[in-house]
């Protein structure tokens, strides 16, 4: 579904991904771990395409096709979701309506029919229900005046709206208590299925006791720099992130 | 990158009402004088005492000049090259039904999206449509009048309610009030004139439809609304003027009263022409609007400008009675290089009255938008109120949102309240909203509708939809 290859990545001129590879399929869970500033928020915004993220060299390919051609929607309205580390305000707009334009957007370029405002409120309303949000916010302002885990629950509950074929999610245990947390997992195992895949990215390993991934890489330096099963995570847990980069720089 | 790419593509856009009718229209030549003044009061057949009236406020305006402190910048206005009177030719002979004008002057306000058949009208809606200086027709009236409401142009009101003209008149915006004012007393050539008996609701929202056709033609309309005691009437106003590269002068003055428990709601939704992205032609305009209220009334203005190469207006409340209420909402967008120095004035008199403004400022391309708004509390106005909010939205970083509040307040009993803010369409929300497949012209047309809510709430239900396109249309290509 989703093949890296030999991905170089640039923000305002500078290089921060060096030739990242990763290849996920339909089905898998894959959690990407690493230090701060080894290039884990750049992947998910270039591979989200936010303006500035340049590909300097390898390529992306979702699907088969070469992301790089796909402006920013077309990505999303093609499956690829991502749950934002910091999910912006904007006041005003409510929730409802957001969804309603995300879901149209989206559902137009499936060559569906908008939903019906009945079905659309039924949805959302299950969607809520769902990560615990209540029904209330639907009417507020998008992420307006919300806490971070509200914030953070807002995202998962568009994710299952917008039911995507990838998504990737964006530290999304940053700054969640143990209770949000296992809201949010339950959220995203529930997303669980053979035709969608799912790519966390995240600093700790707490995360990945809720949602088991099956494939665990360490990103530093713009790079992956060992790959492994579920097991790898908790070695991470233990050993801190020093072992690898540091046998990283003797090898 | 790419959403620089789609600005470039949309900056370009088509003004849909930059369309000219080609009609044979009488028009005076440029200049002003004494003699243009009696022309005009001739041609509509005026009263000796009108004509005076206009003679004094003209005799006024000579020892005036315009008024240089608002945040905008033209080159001096030649007062001499603007003609101040233009009618189509087949209105000289007065129709008397809609029945009877051009057909094509009705198919300019129909390709407006104002059909002035009452069989196509909007339902529920009166429309009085004013095509250069000439009033062409006012739809409802019949049925208007069975509940005692008099809805009809300015002109005919000269002649059919000469007294209730003559007792309002200048009465709230008196003719030497400021230079546009006096210009506009003497050469006002029309507009709309409404009264609603004591005790009456108004059965049907009552609106006016100005057209600015002819090139190098001032626009003088002049409306006046007098509701009686206890009555409630809600009225809306529509502007639209063809593309031209000059500049043309558009001076209104817009003067309400409420008395004692009356309610009255004015909407404005104005889309003159804003000239190009350099810049290049486009509507000045400067009007003044105010109204006076009396012991529990309340006097609501609601604007959405969206037009305009320069805007100067204040639409201000009197709080003249005990317990009477003003209100000002207003959304002004900005872009390519308009320029806008708008806000409102409340006049606290009476004790206990109350103002409440919200003002909602945006600004985009190399535009200049700037609020300006005085509350003043006088020694009586024991327990006087207001609420004052602004805010300013900025979309791209050439633009400018400037806040010039003035409060003056003479009484230690009075609570004032001021709250103020400015933002960026940020490039966040953008990618928060394309990320969840809305393409950004979507985007930030949501983010504005979102941040003007509180004031589209206010207008009539039938407007709120229309002014939401309005600005929609007027965003297109504005962002970056």
């Amino acid at each position: 579904m989703l093949e890296v290859r030999d991905l170089h990545a640039a923000v305002d001129g500078k290089e921060i991904l060096k030739g990242l590879t990763l290849s996920v399929k339909p089905g898998e869970v894959h959690a990407i771990m690493g230090p701060n500033g080894s290039g884990k928020s750049t992947l998910s915004n270039v591979l989200a395409g936010r303006d500035g993220y340049e590909i300097t060299s390898g390529e992306v390919l979702f699907e088969g096709k070469p992301v790089a051609d796909m402006e920013t929607e077309e990505r999303a309205r093609a499956g690829i979701f991502l749950a934002f580390q910091y999910p912006v305000e904007i006041p005003g707009v409510s929730n409802m309506e957001f969804l309603k334009a995300s879901l149209e957007a989206v559902r137009a370029a499936q060559g569906k029919e908008p939903l019906d405002a009945v079905s659309l409120l039924r949805r959302a309303r299950e969607a809520c229900q769902q990560v615990n949000l209540d029904q209330q916010f639907l009417k507020r302002g998008v992420n307006e005046g919300f806490s971070g885990g509200e914030k953070k629950r807002n995202e998962i509950m568009q994710m299952m709206l917008l039911e995507p074929k990838l998504a990737l999610l964006d530290e999304t245990d940053s700054g969640l208590d143990i209770d949000a947390l296992q809201v949010v997992a339950k959220g995203v195992n529930a997303l669980r299925s053979p035709d969608r895949a799912i790519v966390l990215v995240t600093h700790y390993q707490r995360l990945l006791d809720y949602i088991v991934p099956d494939h665990v890489h360490v990103l530093a330096g713009g790079r992956i720099i060992k790959s492994g099963g579920k097991e790898l995570a908790l070695e991470l847990e233990q050993k801190g992130y020093g072992w690898l980069t540091g046998e990283e720089e003797s090898a | 990158m790419s959403t620089d790419a789609e600005i470039d593509k949309l900056v370009r856009r088509e003004y849909a009402a930059g369309f000219t009718t080609s009609v044979e229209s009488e028009t005076l030549p440029p200049g002003l004088d004494e003699g243009v003044i009696r022309h005009i009061s001739a041609r509509k057949g005026e009263p000796e005492w009108l004509l005076e009236w206009r003679l004094e406020a003209y005799r006024k305006w000579l020892t005036m000049t315009p008024p240089e402190w608002a945040h905008i910048h033209h080159p001096p206005i030649d007062f001499n090259e603007v003609s101040y009177f233009s009618a189509p030719k087949s209105m000289a002979d007065r129709p008397q039904s809609l029945d009877e004008v051009d057909p094509e002057l009705l198919r300019t306000y129909e390709k407006l999206g104002i059909p002035l058949h009452e069989q196509a009208a909007l339902a529920g809606v009166a429309v009085d449509a004013v095509f250069d200086s000439v009033s062409i027709g006012t739809t409802f009236r019949g049925k208007l009048k069975e509940a005692g409401v008099i809805f009809c142009s300015i002109s005919e009101a000269v002649h059919e309610y000469p007294d209730l003209i003559k007792d309002h008149l200048g009465s709230v915006v008196p003719q030497g009030d400021n230079f546009y004012a006096a210009l506009n007393s003497a050469v006002f050539s029309d507009g709309s004139f409404v009264y609603i008996p004591k005790g009456v609701k108004c059965p049907m929202e009552l609106s006016t439809y100005f057209r600015i056709n002819e090139a190098k033609t001032g626009q003088f309309e002049r409306t006046l609304i007098v509701a009686d005691e206890g009555s409630q009437v809600s009225y809306l106003e529509g502007c639209t003027a063809p593309m031209r590269d000059e500049n043309q002068l558009h001076a209104a003055v817009v003067e309400l009263v409420a008395r004692k428990d009356a309610k009255i709601k004015y909407s404005t939704v104005q889309n003159w022409y804003p000239g190009d992205e350099e810049g290049r032609g486009g509507i000045y305009n400067f009007v003044t609007k105010r109204g006076v209220a009396y012991e529990n009334a309340h006097i609501s203005w609601t604007q959405v400008e969206t037009g305009s190469a320069i805007t100067w207006k204040y639409p201000s409340v009197i709080l003249r009675g005990d317990n009477s209420v003003g209100e000002f909402y207003s959304v002004a967008l900005t872009r390519g290089r308009q320029q806008a120095d708008t806000g409102t004035k409340m006049i606290h008199l009476g004790k206990n009255t109350k103002s409440t403004i919200i003002s909602k400022g945006i600004s985009a391309g190399r535009s200049q938008n700037a609020y300006r708004g005085l509350v003043r509390i006088s020694p009586r106005a024991e327990g006087a109120r207001n609420f004052t909010q602004c805010d300013s939205l900025l979309i791209g970083d050439q633009c400018g949102a400037h806040t010039f509040p003035y409060i003056e307040s003479r009484n230690p009993s009075a609570t004032l309240e001021h709250e103020a803010t400015t933002s960026k369409v940020s490039d966040d929300q953008l990618f928060l909203c394309r990320q969840r497949g809305i393409d950004t012209e979507k985007a930030v047309s949501m983010i504005v509708n979102g941040f003007c809510k509180e004031v589209f709430r206010e207008l009539p239900m039938e407007f709120a939809v229309e002014a939401g396109k309005l600005l929609e249309v007027s965003l297109e290509g504005s962002v970056g």
